[in-house]
Formats: structure tokens, C-alpha cells, sequence
């Protein structure tokens, strides 16, 4: 019973544990010397008060939701993927190769690369799932060690002679393979005329703003779709929610653990795909991960792992994220790694579903007593 | 010798951060509650070893002192695992970000907006055992004289074991961690034990995090730790949560990162990312090949709540 009714309240949980979040973190501040309510309104107009800050918080959103969506996609069919991280790598470098040396017209170019990008990070998710489901070696573990030999390969590829455009910096993909928002427009001599004219879609348009984002919503939906309404999505959450009774019913669980996670795999492929295509144009040396993946799973957490849900969740994450890196600045000069602090706070409520049963608990024994 | 030597003395000092974490990953899982925060709390632990070894300049008070702080983050994990039953796994996350986030935020309001700590002078680091006992350059001193935090590794390596497999409390650790139950209606206070064992696994990471920030470098930066902690867990689950499996897996770490360096240092025309990568491939082969199956302790992951 009781179980039942926390996750029914799952939605409230999460809306109760971002307000704890934020309360939290205000204290912090408070102690630490600044004014919290400053610093929450620095990211709200840091954010919304400019078109261009909103454009800036999508791009800033996508790659987190589709990471998120990864994750959360695991997570439903029974699979913890921490590597997100490197799959995310191996999109990035797939699209950076190929939108190098690949030489196709436009709208196919990034199309073919999207895909192909995709599956490299389905192979490198699969991968962990096949160790698994062949050796029965941790799924923690392998995507940990795929994480690293990822980032490795990474800074391998940009020192390729033919690759490698300056130190620690490869070619940039060629002009067709872009997917930012009306690109070839805003450098014609015609559309700069007509931008002058239009100064806040200039405005917009002077951000990387690109498909990617359309792209990780309906990713978003065919994820739910697959999940829910097709007898795919069946079987691997049926292995997710018990293995033994999925086996008994026939489904084969090997098979399920390597689908699974090459599915997740290509969700975070692309993520770094259309990072590549839509906003870094190309890879660069790393001396350690980004971070994207391990983003990806605080997106799925806040989200509770509903692929919906982690568009918004992506969308929150990104608000803190480009909002948090305008506190640093004068007049307040907050550090920005609050943002994780309270990341950390809303998540760590976020595990704790117990806490309102606890609460009543407390409050009828009260009521009982008095 | 003098690259036998070289490569023996890099893998220990590589190794010996790893050592703590890992052995604090350990003792945590063995009372049955999974740790994924140890990266957050290895770098809450560097951050504080190198800010109190930069201010006070003892170098014993920076280790206490990054094992408190890094404790405090342990006694948060226990707290929701133990006490309000959360999800351990999402808790450890929780931590993951609540560590970095802390120590960024605490180093920027020290270090006036940097995200670095002012590095420690030499002669205030940890310092070495052995100094001048071996002749100078030998194969001996190069393995042998190391910091103190290398033999103290080792040394609750071999505490660690004895505890767990030859005494009382280590056989209700374990007892705890496999079937909570059973030791419940023995009388064994479940969340007692557990309380201890998460705390402790802080304390060891936060050993682990200063052993890297003033022992192996001088100063804490925002990419010091980055992905160690994982390695530390990855290196328990490699070592089947034994404290002596783990020490093996991550001196293999070492090693492996110590050759690194030493191949990088010489003629050789493969790239050093190359290198790099090979400990990594070099781990999923063994796992595949040689270790077969690690179990993890049977409760591990599921609170102990009493209704």
C-alpha cells in the first residue's frame, strides 16, 4: 500500500524536492555571504530577460536532455548506464570525422552522420551490455573503463596528421554538415541586409540555435513510444522489473541487456552528434570528461526517468546551468558550482522518498497522542 | 633497474590514493550499503587536505582534516541509506554532485574566485619515510622511500583484512551485509554497524583525495580527482569487495598508469593516449577472462528498515 501510493506521488515528490533544493542552497548562500534572492533573480533575468538567453539555455539543454533520456531508458529496463559519458565521446567523434572527410550535399550530410554517429554509440553501449550478458561482468564497471578508453580515443583521433588542424584542435565539419538554425541565410549578403532590419531575431539568430533540440524532443517521444507501446519496450522492461519471471515468460534476457543498452548507447551518440554539428563544430583535446553523461543522470532522476519528463528536466538543468554561469560575474560574484550543490540537494531528496511517509507517520502518531 | 626501480616507486604512488577509496568503497558495501559516491567525497577530501596543508602548513592535520570533511559527506550518505531507506545507488549520485559542487564553492571563496588552491611548498607535503636511508637514485630509494601515506595504505589494507575476516565485529559487518536479518534477531544493531561502516568509507576517501592533492601533487584543481573515485569503485567490484582484491586491482592501476609515464618518457612511436588507453582494455579482458564472476555482498543496496 504504502509503496504504492509514494509512487503515485512520484510528480509532487520531484516538485517537493527541487523547493528543498532551492531552499537549501538559499541557506548555503546566506551563510556564505550573498543575498540568495539576488542570486535566484540573476538566473531568471539571466535567462528569460533576453531572447538570445533563452535561445543559448535550449542549446544548452539538448544534449542534457538526450543524455538524460539515455540514462533513463536504461534505467527503465532494469540497466545502470554510466557511460553515457563515453558514448556521448564517440558520437562526437564519429561527427567530427565525418563531417570532415565526408564531402554530401546539404540536409543529407548531417543526416547520414546523425545516423552513423549513433550507431557508434549504440556499438559502444552495447559493448558493456554484451560484457554483461556474455560474462556477467557489472555494468558499472565496464561503462566506467569504456568511459576512459573513450575520452583516450578521443585525443587519439584529433592527432591523426591528415585530422589534425592545429595543436589539440582538429578540422572543423565542413559548411553542409551543420544543423544551426538558417546558417547559410545569416551569412548572405541578403539575409545580413534583412537581419539589420530585424534586430531581435539577429539577436537569436547570433546563437548556435539548430534542429538539434526538435531532434531530442521527438528522440523524447519515440523513446516513450518504444517503451510503452511496443512489444519491444515490453520485453526489455519486463527484464528490467525481473529478470527471472522475463526469462520464464520466454523472453530471452541476454539478448534484452544488449539491446538495451545499445539503444541507450545511440541516444547518447547522438547527443554528442548534434553537439558536434550544432554548436562545436569539432573536437577538441580533453584532459578530462565533460561531464554530459553524469549531467545526463541527474536529468534522469529529476525527470523519474519518464522520457517526457526528461525533456523538462533537461530544460530545468540547462535553466541552472547557462543561468548559474551569470552569478560569478559582479554585482554578485557567487561561485557557479552552487548549481551542483543544488543539483546534489534536489537529488538527494529525490532518494528519499520515505521522508513524506516518515512525516506522516509523525503526524498521526501526534494527532494520536494528542 | 634504475627503469625497474622507477616504474615500481610510480605504480605505488599512483596506487595509494586509489588504495583508500577503494578500501573505503569496500568496508561500506560489506555492511551492505553501495557507495557510487566516492568520487564526490575523494574530492571534497582533496580539496580540504590541500587547503588546510596550504594554511597550516602540518601536513598530519590536512589528512585528519580532509577525512572529517569527507566523513561529514559519509554520515549525509548514511543518514538517507540507512536511516530514511533511500535509493543508494541515486544517494551516492546525490553525493557526486553535492562533493565537486561543495569543494569548487568552498576553493573559489578561499582562493579569492580561483578554481585552484595556491600550491603547498615542497618541504610542507607529506613527507617521506626513509629519506636519505638508501643510497641516492638506487632501485631501493626509488621504490622505497615514499610518503607516509603510501605505507599507511598498505598498513589498513592488512588492518582491514584482519578486522574483517579474523575478528568479531568484521563477522557482524559481514553479517549485516549479507542478511540483515539474521543479524538482527542475533542482537547485532543493523544500523549502527552501517552508520560506522559509511562514515568510515568518507574518512577513506577523504585519506584518498588529500593523498592525491598534497602527496602526489601540491595543490587541488578542478581535474585532480575527475573519474578517480570511479576507478576506486571499479577497482573494488574488479577486487570482489575484498580489501586485499582491491589493494591488487589498483596497484594494477598503478601500474599500468606508471607505465604510461615511463613508456611516455622514452623513443617510442605510440601515441601516449594509446597508452593511456591500455589499462582500461587491459581491465575488461582480465574481468572477461580471469576473475569471472564478482558477487556482491547479498544485501548490498537494500536499507534495513524495521517497521
Amino acid at each position: 500500500m504504502e509503496k504504492r501510493k509514494i509512487l503515485s506521488n512520484s510528480t509532487k515528490m520531484t516538485f517537493l524536492s527541487i523547493l528543498f533544493g532551492l531552499i537549501i542552497t538559499a541557506i548555503i548562500l546566506f551563510i556564505a555571504g550573498y543575498n540568495p534572492l539576488q542570486v535566484y533573480y540573476v538566473i531568471v533575468k539571466g535567462v528569460f530577460s533576453k531572447p538570445k538567453y533563452i535561445s543559448y539555455t535550449i542549446i544548452k539543454s539538448t544534449p542534457l536532455i538526450l543524455t538524460g533520456l539515455s540514462v533513463a531508458f536504461a534505467f527503465k529496463t532494469g540497466l545502470f548506464n554510466i557511460g553515457a559519458e563515453g558514448q556521448f565521446i564517440i558520437g562526437t567523434i564519429v561527427a567530427s570525422l565525418l563531417g570532415y572527410f565526408l564531402k554530401l550535399p546539404y540536409i543529407i550530410h548531417p543526416i547520414v552522420i546523425i545516423l552513423f554517429a549513433s550507431l557508434a554509440g549504440g556499438v559502444w553501449g552495447a559493448i558493456a551490455g554484451y560484457l554483461k550478458a556474455r560474462f556477467g561482468i557489472n555494468e558499472v564497471i565496464s561503462t566506467i573503463m569504456l568511459n576512459w578508453i573513450a575520452l583516450y580515443a578521443h585525443n587519439a583521433v584529433i592527432n591523426i596528421p591528415a585530422f589534425l588542424a592545429r595543436t589539440n584542435k582538429a578540422h572543423p565539419i565542413r559548411e553542409t554538415a551543420s544543423i544551426v538554425f538558417m546558417e547559410g541565410f545569416k551569412k548572405s549578403e541578403s539575409g545580413k541586409e534583412w537581419l539589420m532590419d530585424h534586430p531581435q531575431i539577429r539577436d537569436i539568430l547570433k546563437t548556435p540555435l539548430n534542429y538539434g533540440f526538435i531532434i531530442a524532443i521527438i528522440v523524447a517521444v519515440i523513446v516513450w513510444y518504444v517503451l510503452n507501446k511496443t512489444t519491444l519496450g515490453f520485453r526489455l522492461r519486463a527484464v528490467g522489473s525481473n529478470k527471472f519471471a522475463a526469462e520464464y515468460g520466454g523472453i530471452n534476457v541476454k539478448k534484452s541487456i544488449v539491446t538495451s543498452m545499445g539503444i541507450s548507447g545511440c541516444i547518447s551518440g547522438m547527443a554528442g552528434a548534434l553537439m558536434i554539428l550544432g554548436v562545436s563544430k569539432g573536437i577538441t583535446t580533453l584532459a578530462a570528461t565533460e561531464g554530459y553523461g553524469f549531467d545526463g543522470i541527474a536529468v534522469a532522476l529529476i525527470g523519474s526517468n519518464s522520457p517526457i519528463a526528461c525533456i523538462f528536466s533537461g530544460l530545468f538543468f540547462g535553466t541552472l546551468k547557462y543561468g548559474g554561469s551569470k552569478i560569478q560575474s559582479p554585482p554578485i560574484g557567487a561561485p557557479t558550482e552552487v548549481i551542483n550543490i543544488m543539483i546534489g540537494t534536489i537529488i538527494f531528496f529525490i532518494a528519499i522518498p520515505r521522508i513524506i511517509y516518515l512525516y506522516r507517520r509523525f503526524k498521526t502518531k501526534k494527532e494520536v497522542i494528542e | 633497474m634504475d627503469s625497474l626501480g622507477f616504474i615500481l616507486g610510480t605504480t605505488l604512488m599512483y596506487s595509494t590514493p586509489l588504495i583508500y577509496t577503494s578500501l573505503g568503497g569496500v568496508i561500506s558495501e560489506r555492511s551492505g550499503v553501495v557507495n557510487i559516491g566516492l568520487e564526490g567525497m575523494m574530492t571534497i577530501g582533496a580539496f580540504i587536505g590541500a587547503t588546510v596543508g596550504y594554511y597550516s602548513g602540518i601536513w598530519w592535520l590536512a589528512l585528519i582534516c580532509a577525512g572529517l570533511g569527507a566523513g561529514v559527506l559519509g554520515l549525509l550518505h548514511a543518514i538517507a541509506s540507512v536511516t530514511l531507506g533511500a535509493e543508494q545507488v541515486v544517494s551516492g549520485i546525490a553525493i557526486n554532485f553535492l562533493g565537486p559542487g561543495a569543494a569548487l564553492f568552498l576553493c573559489r571563496k578561499f582562493f579569492d574566485g580561483k578554481s585552484m588552491t595556491t600550491s603547498i611548498n615542497l618541504d610542507k607535503k607529506i613527507p617521506k619515510l626513509f629519506k636519505g636511508v638508501f643510497p641516492e637514485h638506487s632501485i631501493w630509494e626509488n621504490i622505497f622511500t615514499q610518503e607516509v601515506t603510501v605505507y599507511l595504505a598498505f598498513l589498513i589494507v592488512i588492518v582491514m583484512w584482519f578486522v574483517l575476516y579474523k575478528t568479531k565485529l568484521g563477522l557482524r559487518v559481514r553479517a549485516v551485509g549479507e542478511h540483515p536479518k539474521a543479524a538482527d534477531t542475533l542482537g547485532i544493531n543493523v544500523h549502527r554497524i552501517r552508520y560506522g561502516a559509511v562514515i568510515l568509507s568518507g574518512v577513506l576517501s577523504g585519506l584518498g583525495g588529500a593523498s592525491m592533492s598534497i602527496g602526489v601533487a601540491s595543490n587541488f584543481f578542478p581535474s585532480l580527482i575527475s573519474g578517480q573515485g570511479f576507478i576506486a569503485l571499479a577497482a573494488m567490484i574488479f577486487g570482489k569487495w575484498k580489501p586485499q582484491g582491491a589493494l591488487g586491482a589498483c596497484l594494477i592501476f598503478g601500474a599500468a598508469q606508471a607505465m604510461v609515464i615511463f613508456l611516455g618518457g622514452q623513443d617510442i612511436a605510440v601515441s601516449n593516449d594509446i597508452l593511456s588507453m591500455i589499462p582500461y582494455v587491459l581491465t575488461l579482458v582480465i574481468l572477461m577472462g580471469f576473475v569471472g564472476k564478482s558477487v556482491a555482498p547479498a544485501a548490498d543496496g537494500t536499507p534495513y528498515l524495521k517497521e
